[in-house]
């Protein structure tokens, strides 16, 4: 059966992230194949997400890590890890 | 594209041999364990409190806890998605403090519900990385993304930003993957249709990005 757009909308995502099931991937393919307007929201939605993963997006401020590692280095010299509780493990 | 440095299954002795280290008595080891994930948990801590000083402190807090918690990682995840938790739990403990709780929004309950139309545009094909350059497209990415209701844009901080599996995003968030899929979807819709004629507009206004960083997939 043919996919209408907006079906092939509702796969964009999981289309980019390789997660759709075989067949839906094929009739998603069928229709990018054709339809112009569909190709072009993949790619400007794939575009958008290689943009959001570069570095220079979200850019650390100025000595960031330099006052990250003086505070820990504060504190390395005062404490040393606590010893293991019985208790939940995941960070609460 | 760049990313930020990850120990990957290769170098997970390494770590584990500094965390070791650390517990057996190498204090000052743990400066070496965290420096690669700084950037990382920097821009979860960001995503959350949208606010530079505010998240340079929730950082600081993350890091010392995770410090004096150390023994408590048994190496079941993986180390960066450890801190990340923790890094998390700081952020939204500090919004709770100031009211500022994290909730499904109302907005995020109607974008789950409701249909949804991309901005359509055919002429907008090269990623262009070099626009990135501009102090004007960062701030419009970053505006984009803090505008997305409270759990989409940790969805999309933790698996587009960070570059976590989908699964990792699940366990990390206490959601299921399908739910992590909904959302991450809905989430990426949204900054589509927000960020494409912004950033169509930027590439079409200076032609030597055009071409400049086309992805061989494309």
């Amino acid at each position: 059966m043919a996919l209408s757009c907006r079906h092939v909308w509702e796969h964009i995502s999981e289309y980019i992230d390789n997660t759709l099931d075989p067949q839906v991937r094929a009739e998603v393919e069928q229709h990018l194949a054709h339809c112009e307007i569909c190709s072009a929201v993949l790619d400007s939605t794939r575009n958008i997400i290689i943009l959001m993963a570069d570095d220079r997006v979200f850019e650390l401020p100025l000595d960031f890590s330099k006052r990250l590692h003086a505070r820990l280095d504060e504190f390395l010299k005062q404490e040393g890890p606590e010893p293991l509780e019985i208790g939940p493990q995941w960070p609460g | 594209m760049t990313s930020s440095p990850s120990i990957d299954a290769d170098c997970a002795p390494t770590e584990q041999a500094l965390i070791a280290s650390i517990l057996a008595g190498k204090r000052e080891n743990f400066h070496h364990l965290i420096r690669p994930y700084e950037r990382q948990i920097y821009r979860t801590a960001f995503a959350l409190v949208k606010n530079e000083a505010e998240a340079e402190d929730v950082v600081q807090d993350a890091v010392l806890k995770a410090y004096r918690k150390l023994a408590s990682f048994r190496g079941d995840s993986k180390f960066s998605t450890w801190l990340i938790a923790i890094t998390l739990n700081e952020a939204r403990g500090r919004l709770r403090k100031q009211g500022r709780a994290m909730l499904d929004s109302l907005d995020a309950q109607q974008a789950e519900s409701g249909d949804y139309t991309p901005a359509a545009l055919t002429d907008w094909r090269e990623v262009p990385l070099a626009a990135l350059e501009q102090q004007e497209i960062r701030a419009l990415i970053q505006q984009a993304i803090a505008e997305l209701p409270d759990t989409y844009r940790e969805i999309i901080t933790l698996r587009d930003v960070e570059e976590m599996s989908v699964n990792d995003t699940a366990t990390l968030l206490g959601i299921s993957v399908s739910l992590v899929k909904v959302r991450l979807h809905r989430a990426r819709m949204m900054l589509q249709r927000r960020l494409v004629p912004h950033l169509r507009l930027v590439t079409k206004a200076s032609p030597k990005w055009r071409g400049i960083g086309r992805l061989p997939w494309l």
